[in-house]
């Protein structure tokens, strides 16, 4: 720490500081914020070494990559803010190919005048994430818009995994007789922002699902090694992505309203809202697919665990040249579960 | 969920269907018209229509407020935006309605024109209170139920002296409308539509009541069920529609007596007339010109509404010419029935008006049931020709 006062005699103030124009010139004002915010809280030997890149060996096995821009708004909600989800969407894309994740990357994108302390608290948000999964930031980027050209800060986060041998998860791989599975209530993060979004007070506040679902992953793996898909029904939510996946595989689906766990508070905001929370995003939730002879044990391996506890299956993959989700509704009749057009918007009348 | 899961229990709903099922009488026709779209976005979302014998059909309506606004009432919209530079503040419904020249307030905002999505009158409001230097419109749409609010905002405007706020007044009657299906030649003399019944509004009746209805019950001779929005509401206000029709019965019944009275809501319609007045005639897309179907502000408002205030062109414009919306809106067509339906036109890419909002039938019928009732064979031939 000596020496770090001595390079920069002043410290940087997350008091009352801000993002300035010099805080991404390559001088020594980005250098004092790179040490003195992010090695500070990410720290790590591989972010120590202070190279451009991280340099580790490649495990064997299969590597799974994946990439995501975090722009959310705001970036502070309620079970989250825009740190922890970065960490946390990535690493579930990885493991959504039942691959353990390694490494992350993380860049960030700051506008001119953005408080140096929400920065800092944004950051220790994720280095907390990033440490509690077990996946450290190896290394990063910082950039400055001037003000007026971005929306505080965006974060793009890229993470690295293998696959552990065996596994053949995928979105193309759902079959007629397959059983669909999620891990848990839908709609909770998506109400959680749109609730802050909209200054829409509720009684009980309801907090975002944004969890890292690696460790139910393996769990989940180890115990069923045949699971064909798995996602996490993000944007667009759950009717977004088993259509997705009834595209890739070319099968149909027939959902079971009934069955499908929504929180009651938040089954009441979207009525309110008039959203559909079939619709409406997930970030600490998965859909698994999996033969229907191994449906059982998977289910009991997620409730097994803490992230999966509430989970249920909800319908099943059939034949159907059409690709059509399908739901018998809660009255019995039935309808299809289509994309997501445009965005959700509330109703008028 | 209290006071709601109640409305959509399955073990209540198949006790419904079975006895509509054991009286509608085989013999006999029950095309029921639900007027709202609140009612068409149920009857699609729960799969209704699925639980309901052969015979008993519903027709859907115009009482979409989206859907019926025409093409001339949102390129005014984008001219306040563009050309007078305001703020225009809106429902997101009408964010992709399509407007000329297949522009839309969304693709507006994308181009640079300052469009804002709010969802009550109280934020338009406010938006007007933080930019004192800019004016603000709020485009004004929707049947009864919308228009005590926006009376409420220029109320407030005014007590508040806030002059830079102006409302693009859109608001339509129900009566009006219901009044104008059933007087067209298609119900009247074709027959080639056939309302025998009609689901009457949940909300608009929570402010208008149920009186207003009594007058077409009487006058067409048609039953009149006054439906909340939930799917076993809809159910047991059919069955209702079917006994009156078993018994030659033409009256106005109120199956959501939860909320609605005979009179309704008389403070709201007191506010609603002091602050406005009818129009003589106002365009409906879909209908054409329905005399006394629509308000504008009274003169002691003058400076809070936007027509008086910007000079806007006033003009009407015909809709894409295979559209089928107008007659879709009157029931005398569905939604299969249109070649550009699932072709031309689909939510992601509206051609018409009724694929975009929800309530809509056209977006209806492509979200919940295009495997059920895929394109008539009429709508196929023509689509290849």
């Amino acid at each position: 720490m000596n020496m770090m006062e001595r390079r920069f005699p002043r410290a940087l103030d997350t008091r009352r500081g801000a993002v300035d124009m010099t805080h991404g010139s390559g001088g020594r004002a980005m250098a004092q914020l790179i040490e003195e915010l992010f090695l500070r809280h990410f720290d790590n030997a591989l972010l120590r070494q202070g190279n451009d890149q991280a340099a580790f060996d490649a495990a064997p096995g299969r590597m799974v990559m994946s990439t995501d821009g975090h722009v959310i708004s705001p970036l502070f909600f309620p079970g989250g803010d825009i740190g922890s989800l970065a960490v946390h969407g990535t690493i579930n894309d990885v493991a959504m190919a039942g691959a353990r994740p390694l490494y992350l990357s993380a860049g960030f994108i700051l506008e001119e005048g953005f408080p140096l302390a929400d920065l800092e608290r944004i950051v220790v948000s994720m280095a907390e994430a990033s440490r509690d999964a077990g996946v450290p930031v190896v290394t990063g980027d910082t950039k400055v818009v001037e003000r007026g050209k971005g929306d505080g800060v965006f974060i793009t986060t890229t993470a690295v995994g293998v696959v552990p041998e065996g596994l053949e998860i995928s979105g193309d791989r759902a079959c007629p007789g397959d059983v669909i599975l999620i891990s848990g209530s839908i709609g909770d993060h998506g109400v959680a922002v749109l609730s802050k979004r909209e200054n829409l007070e509720f009684e009980t506040e309801i907090e975002s699902d944004s969890a890292a679902l690696h460790r139910l992953v393996a769990a989940m793996v180890e115990k069923v090694p045949e699971i064909n898909c798995l996602r996490d029904p993000t944007r667009g939510g759950l009717a977004t992505t088993l259509n997705e996946i009834a595209q890739q595989s070319g099968a149909g689906m027939r959902l079971n309203e009934q069955v499908i766990p929504v929180r009651h508070d938040v089954a009441a905001a979207c009525e309110l809202l008039g959203l559909d929370p079939l619709y409406v995003a997930n970030e600490g939730k998965l859909v698994a697919i999996c033969p229907g002879e191994c449906a059982d044990t998977l289910l009991a391996a997620m409730q097994d665990h803490p992230l999966g506890r509430d989970a249920a299956i909800i319908g099943d993959v059939v034949e159907d040249e059409h690709a059509f989700v399908q739901m018998e509704t809660l009255l019995g009749g039935s309808r299809v579960v289509d994309w997501l057009v445009g965005e959700q918007l509330p109703r008028i009348c | 969920m209290k006071y709601i899961d109640e409305y959509r229990r399955q073990d209540l709903a198949k006790g419904l269907a079975g006895r509509i099922r054991r009286e509608a009488q085989e013999t006999r026709r029950y095309h029921i018209m639900e007027f709202c779209g609140g009612h068409t976005h149920a009857i699609f979302r729960y799969g209704v229509q699925d639980l309901m014998p052969e015979n008993v059909k519903f027709v859907h309506g115009p009482g979409c407020p989206v859907c019926v606004l025409p093409i001339g009432r949102i390129d005014g919209a984008m001219e306040l935006a563009h050309k007078h530079d305001a703020i225009l503040c809106t429902y997101g419904d009408m964010m992709r309605v399509p407007a000329s020249k297949r522009k839309s307030l969304l693709k507006a905002k994308a181009e640079g024109a300052d469009i804002r999505m709010v969802y009550s009158t109280q934020d338009a409001l406010k938006i007007a209170r933080d930019n004192q230097e800019r004016e603000v419109v709020f485009f004004a749409i929707g049947f009864e139920t919308t228009t005590p609010p926006t009376a409420v905002a220029i109320k407030q405007a005014q007590a508040e002296g806030l002059e830079n706020f102006s409302v693009y007044c859109n608001h339509v009657l129900t009566p009006a409308a219901i009044t104008h299906v059933l007087e067209s030649p298609e119900v009247r003399e074709l027959g080639t539509v056939a309302i025998d019944a009609f689901l009457g509004p949940s909300h608009v009746s929570s402010v208008i009541g149920s009186q207003p209805y009594e007058f077409f019950a009487e006058e067409f001779q048609r039953p009149v069920v006054i439906a909340g929005f939930e799917p076993l509401d809809v159910m047991q206000a059919t069955l209702m529609a079917i006994r009156q029709l078993n018994e030659g019965r033409h009256e106005v019944e109120n199956e959501y007596h939860r909320v609605v009275t005979r009179k309704g809501n008389t403070k709201a319609q007191a506010l609603v007339a002091e602050v406005f007045e009818l129009r003589r005639s106002f365009e409906w897309r879909g209908l054409g010109e329905v005399p006394y179907s629509a308000l504008k502000l009274k003169e002691p408002f003058a400076a809070f509404d936007a027509e008086r205030k910007f000079t806007l062109e006033n003009r009407s414009v015909r809709d894409v010419k295979s559209c089928e919306c107008p007659a879709i809106l009157r029931g005398a067509k569905k939604p299969t029935d249109c070649k550009l339906f699932g072709k031309a036109c689909t939510p992601d890419n509206p051609m018409g008006s009724c694929m975009v909002s929800s309530e809509g039938a056209c977006a209806a019928y492509w979200t919940y049931r295009r495997f059920v009732e895929p394109a008539t064979a009429n709508a196929r031939e023509e689509a290849v020709a």
